[in-house]
């Protein structure tokens, strides 16, 4: 029998239908393997160089699947405006708690691109989720900066509305805000809305249970949140290598079938570049992305810590001439896209800034005690009202004696 | 080959079947999920299986799984992706499959959880529901039988309901999950079978016309002697308690809170007041325990109405034992009635 000879050929019978995993759909439309995907290109994406002149393509760390088009140059001016009011921000803040005008401020000061373009790279609509040392992001993300001093300030933990800035509140537990991060996202995506969130942690906190837990939360459920992690070589005073021994942090991101990259973490140009097209392909493909920035905190942890006890100042020193301000500073005046008029303009938002800071920092706010119970529950249970009233008496009876002795001296007098 | 051919009793002749303590939550979710688009079910074996003890049963079924599903198994995920979801407006209703298991969660429920309402001056509401299947007395291995509210009632933010009825498993439930503050809500394992003559649709009534007990204790039993403050597993325990000592001519009320936050002090001293005499029963060890805060809240309240010191009768102070030991541990009628000999009733 010669049946099948018989048979007109015709095309062929495709294989039983397969789903392609995630990862292989996103690689196959850049056409790159799934690990070229996955994996951070073989450099860290820079664009431009130490010095502020802008690398040759073929040095900036892209390629097939890592490409990262430049930003507008007004987009640039924009962010270049914002890094001089974050570093006005950071600087001004340190100085009053010298002054004793602040509990405590974690300064990013030196890792101000990371915060600028954290903010700038998101929608109106999608979420920041920083942490205490991303005030400058949050300033960014156009929160009133005197809002969110309520809190280094002393009057309250959180001095501005998450919801309608889309902001959490700063996280001081480490990496708990990734976890609220992607349950945002899931919120999101169940209503269906295109909202991308972007969740920012420091290289200390990788190590924490909840990092592993929110990646692979977001991986399973392809949620799409931008994990930004600012690597800036410190835990307080525990260097990277006693964090991990992964390649890079990026690195981490293909045990959970993400894709990871790493940026200059003080490069706007490169940060801009890696972190809107990250927030681009969360948005559209609808997928968790790792994006890991090699930065460094100039300043010690806090104002109560002393960093001379665990690194070296020629250390500081090399990396304050790899500084983000200058470097954007020299490449957008080489580009003619900063001007002296420009430059004042810049400079004269930053004064404000600035003063609008001292002055409100520099006011005698009292809080009121008896707010401490207003906010444990919607409606105050029975027994925080015994305690208001407990308290409210105290302070009536502090505030009658004030005025018997005040009346006293008075009488003396 | 055999033919059998079994005639099925006929709908109208069935009796109704009566209602579980797990089908009652069962329904709570479900009608939760029904009046409010927002609510959502997640957790671990949630989804297909229909819960561990079969809490969640058909719902993913029955309203779709962006509704009702299964997470990746990690508590500390769990949680915190709920409070992320209620930041963004969803109502999140969680399973923590076990109390013991519900530990790597905790920093997600003590540091924001509780606190974000708080932390953001009001400005910020947390409606999440976390049920917690808990305590013993179901022959449990380790780890599957801790009495672990004390570690919740101690953390300031959060509610925390023990339904001890099927009907309150029903009302405590949707009261829960429509709360705008965070709820740790405890499933007393061993009363997920206990049953009850009542019909959902009642029930569903009653709630859905805005009746609300929510945070307030109620008198389980009426006496005139001695009361027995308890709640959620202990409650049928101090129940027979009673019964057992109105033979031997003690008249025993019992007072079940259902609500350890907020907590209703005034019906417990009402009663107190009235009787002279309180004994605290409850599963948990008794060191720094809810039972603890109950005897001290009772002493400084209703000092002057006492005939005999307030007493307790609870876990001791050991690690869950093993399923041959437990019936030492948790509070009997027997314990109950020898501690209520005790108290001093000579004039």
């Amino acid at each position: 029998m010669s049946e099948s000879i018989d048979t007109p050929v015709g095309p062929p019978i495709p294989p039983a239908r397969q789903e392609l995993t995630l990862v292989e759909r996103v690689s196959s439309q850049m056409g790159i393997s799934p690990e070229d995907y996955m994996l951070p290109a073989e450099r860290e994406i820079r664009m431009l160089s130490p010095e502020g002149t802008l690398l040759p393509a073929e040095q900036q760390g892209t390629g097939p699947g890592h490409e990262y088009p430049i930003p507008s140059d007004e987009v640039l001016l924009e962010a270049y405006e914002r890094l001089m009011v974050g570093r006005r921000v950071n600087d001004q803040n340190t100085a009053l708690v010298r002054q004793g005008r602040l509990a405590v401020y974690p300064s990013s000061h030196g890792q101000e691109a990371c915060q600028v373009a954290a903010a700038m790279c998101l929608e109106d609509n999608d979420w920041l989720f920083p942490t205490y040392r991303d005030t400058v992001a949050v300033i960014s993300k156009g929160v009133d900066p005197l809002d969110v001093m309520v809190s280094f300030r002393g009057d309250w933990h959180c001095g501005y509305d998450p919801k309608e800035h889309k902001t959490a509140a700063q996280a001081t537990p480490l990496t708990t805000q990734l976890l609220h991060a992607v349950g945002a996202a899931h919120a999101a995506v169940l209503r269906g809305e295109d909202t991308v969130v972007l969740a920012m942690c420091g290289d200390g906190a990788t190590s924490e249970g909840d990092f592993h837990e929110a990646l692979n939360f977001a991986a399973v459920f392809r949620l799409p949140v931008v994990f930004f992690v600012q690597n800036n070589g410190y835990a307080i005073s525990v260097p990277l290598a006693r964090q991990s021994a992964a390649p890079t942090l990026a690195h981490k991101a293909v045990g959970y079938g993400m894709a990871g990259e790493r940026v200059d973490g003080n490069d706007l140009v490169a940060l801009m570049a890696a972190l809107r097209r990250a927030v681009d392909l969360a948005r559209t493909e609808r997928i968790p992305l790792l994006v890991e920035a090699h930065t460094y905190r100039m300043q010690a942890h806090t104002n109560a810590d002393d960093d001379t006890r665990y690194r070296e100042r020629e250390e500081v020193k090399e990396w304050a001439a790899k500084d983000p301000v200058l470097r954007m500073e020299t490449y957008l005046r080489d580009k003619g896209v900063l001007d002296e008029a420009a430059a004042a303009r810049v400079s004269e938002h930053c004064e404000t800034v600035a003063a609008s800071l001292r002055d409100a920092m520099n006011a005698d706010v009292n809080p009121d005690p008896l707010e401490m119970f207003d906010h444990v529950f919607s409606e105050p249970t029975q027994q925080l009202r015994e305690q208001r009233d407990w308290l409210a008496e105290e302070l009536a009876a502090e505030a009658a004696e004030g005025r018997a002795d005040q009346a006293a001296k008075e009488g003396a007098r | 080959m055999t033919t059998v051919t079994e005639t099925k009793p006929a709908a109208q002749s069935a009796k109704p079947a009566k209602l579980t303590f797990a089908g009652a939550l069962n329904a709570a979710l479900a009608h939760s999920l029904e009046a409010r688009q927002d609510v959502v079910v997640f957790g671990e074996d949630v989804g297909t299986l229909g819960g561990v003890f079969r809490v969640t049963d058909g719902l993913a079924a029955r309203y779709g799984t962006d509704r009702c599903f299964d997470t990746p198994l990690a508590e500390s995920g769990i949680m915190g992706t709920a409070v992320g979801m209620a930041l963004n407006g969803m109502r999140p209703v969680v399973e923590m499959q076990f109390d013991a298991f519900a530990y790597p969660a905790f920093e997600q429920v003590a540091s924001h959880l509780a606190k974000m309402h708080n932390r953001t001056r009001g400005r910020v509401e947390l409606p999440v529901a976390v049920r917690i299947p808990y305590g013993g007395g179901v022959g449990g291995v380790e780890h599957h039988c801790d009495s672990s509210e004390g570690y919740y009632a101690h953390t300031p933010g959060l509610k925390v309901y023990v339904p001890g009825t099927v009907e309150d498993a029903y009302l405590m439930l949707r009261e829960a999950i429509d709360s705008p503050d965070p709820v740790v809500f405890f499933e007393p394992k061993k009363l997920y079978w206990s049953k009850a003559d009542l019909d959902l649709e009642d029930l569903r009534a009653t709630y859905e016309s805005g009746e609300r007990r929510e945070g307030s204790a109620v008198v389980a039993r009426q006496g005139t002697d001695v009361t027995l403050v308890t709640y959620g597993p202990s409650l049928p325990t101090a129940l027979k308690a009673a019964e057992a000592a109105a033979e031997d001519g003690v008249s025993v009320e019992v007072v079940d809170l259902r609500s350890i936050v907020p907590l209703d002090d005034d019906t417990v001293c009402a009663s107190v007041e009235k009787t002279g005499r309180a004994l605290v029963v409850a599963e948990a060890q008794g060191f720094a325990s809810v039972a603890s805060e109950l005897v001290a809240r009772i002493q400084e309240r209703c000092f002057h109405s006492l005939a005999s010191p307030v007493r307790r009768v609870t876990g001791f102070d050991i690690p869950y034992p093993a399923p041959k030991l437990e019936e030492h541990h948790l509070p009997s009628v027997d314990r109950i009635l020898d501690v209520i000999d005790d108290m001093q009733w000579e004039d």
